[in-house]
């Protein structure tokens, strides 16, 4: 008797230690999932260029992150990209003339978005746009741009 | 000579089929062993899964301090040191934690039971259990297939957080990696579909694992000789096959 009860205590201590470790895990290492139960609303913004932007790549405004990119589609239409963000509700005061920019964390860090805050009394609420947009600088078009000036200053000289 | 060739192809296929079917009825019988008999199955959970514990914490330790040594003196070289966490956190996750926990496993509870089985096969207590009309592999082998098989993913999420811990240990107080960024960007980078990945492969790696040591047993040439022999022979099987079912889930989950 006293042989099972050490034996179902192991095996007790053991799956407790297993469930704690697992749920550890899932919750405490992964940081992807931050708004998946809480309200948000939609606003759209429309660039010319994304860049490497990605779904679920944070939103944040003044540095903090407030929402994930919901989608990211390309408008036969207006030939643009249609990007859509998903805002935490809390967040319900932003004026509606704030302006997106798409930015690079780090020097390879990956893309997101970064609000700034304008000046307007309304506020963004759910299916507005933003109109004041910034397009993810692409290196290749800084380089050659670059080139190019050098090469124009070159025949000045 | 290629008679030969043949005829170890046709044995190789047959053993294979019989392993095929073998696993079938394990799995078969698994339901009704889980409720009737789960007494049976919890002594097996503490045999495979509770006495792994002090290697498998043990080892954990240790790799995730290894880890956090080699991913700082190679991540600084870029100034990158601060993702040392995620470094660490994702090679634990998707890799080392379920492979290496499954070869511990291997060499602590699969050879365990390998020659538990084959013992008892050599000292006929299985045939005696035939004659008394009581199914071994209903009483003896699917109990002690369902514990290994419970136990892994529980010793690899074990593993894992002890790895990330001694990580944490090494990189945090050791080096002086700063310890919000450690967290701060193992959290950015880690997603619930990396965790997924490792219990996945843990449990994959547990049921072959188990498939093999209870297989291995219960066909061991009831001798002295034939039980060393097969308790080996669930080593190598174990250890090769894990390596490739890890390649295999790890090209499908990419």
């Amino acid at each position: 008797m006293q042989q099972t009860r050490s034996i179902e205590m192991g095996t007790g201590l053991f799956v407790l230690l297993g469930m704690g470790a697992l749920f550890f895990l899932t919750t405490q290492i992964t940081g992807s999932n931050d708004f998946s139960g809480a309200k948000t609303y939609k606003v759209t913004a429309e660039f010319d260029n994304i860049g490497s932007l990605k779904i679920r790549a944070p939103v944040s405004i003044s540095g903090v992150t407030i929402g994930r990119v919901k989608s990211v589609s390309f408008d036969k239409e207006k030939l643009k990209a249609i990007v859509i963000l998903e805002i935490d509700s809390q967040y319900d005061q932003i004026p509606d003339d704030s302006d997106a920019a798409i930015l690079t964390s780090g020097l390879l860090g990956s893309q997101y978005i970064g609000l700034q805050a304008g000046g307007s009394l309304d506020s963004l609420v759910d299916g507005s746009e933003i109109y004041y947009v910034q397009d993810a600088i692409v290196i290749e078009n800084l380089i050659s741009k670059y080139l190019f000036s050098q090469g124009s200053k070159d025949k000045e000289d | 000579m290629l008679k030969d060739l043949y005829r170890t192809f046709l044995e190789f296929l047959r053993t294979f089929g019989a392993l095929q079917l073998f696993f079938l009825r394990l799995i078969a019988y698994s339901p009704a062993v889980l409720v009737r008999r789960f007494g049976l199955v919890v002594v097996q959970v503490f045999n495979a899964g509770a006495l792994s514990l002090v290697i498998i914490m043990t080892c954990g330790f240790f790799v995730g301090g290894v880890l956090g040594l080699q991913g700082y003196s190679n991540l600084a070289k870029f100034n990158a040191e601060d993702s040392v966490g995620a470094f660490a956190a994702l090679s634990l996750l998707k890799e080392l934690g379920p492979v290496i926990t499954a070869l511990l496993f291997a060499g602590r509870a699969g050879t365990a039971l390998a020659s538990e089985i084959g013992l008892m096969r050599a000292t006929e207590q299985l045939s005696a259990m035939e004659m008394m009309a009581v199914d071994p592999l209903r009483r003896v082998l699917v109990p002690r297939f369902l514990g290994a098989v419970i136990s892994m993913p529980m010793l690899t999420a074990i593993f894992c957080v002890l790895g990330l811990l001694g990580a944490h240990l090494v990189a945090v107080d050791m080096l002086g990696v700063d310890s919000g960024a450690f967290w701060q960007q193992m959290r950015s980078s880690v997603e619930s579909s990396d965790v997924w990945e490792g219990i996945i492969k843990s449990v994959v790696f547990g049921i072959a694992a188990s498939l093999f040591a209870v297989w291995e047993g219960y066909n061991a040439i009831p001798t002295a000789e034939g039980v060393g022999r097969a308790t080996t022979r669930t080593v190598v099987i174990t250890a090769v096959s894990v390596l490739v079912l890890d390649f295999m889930i790890t090209a499908v989950a990419i």
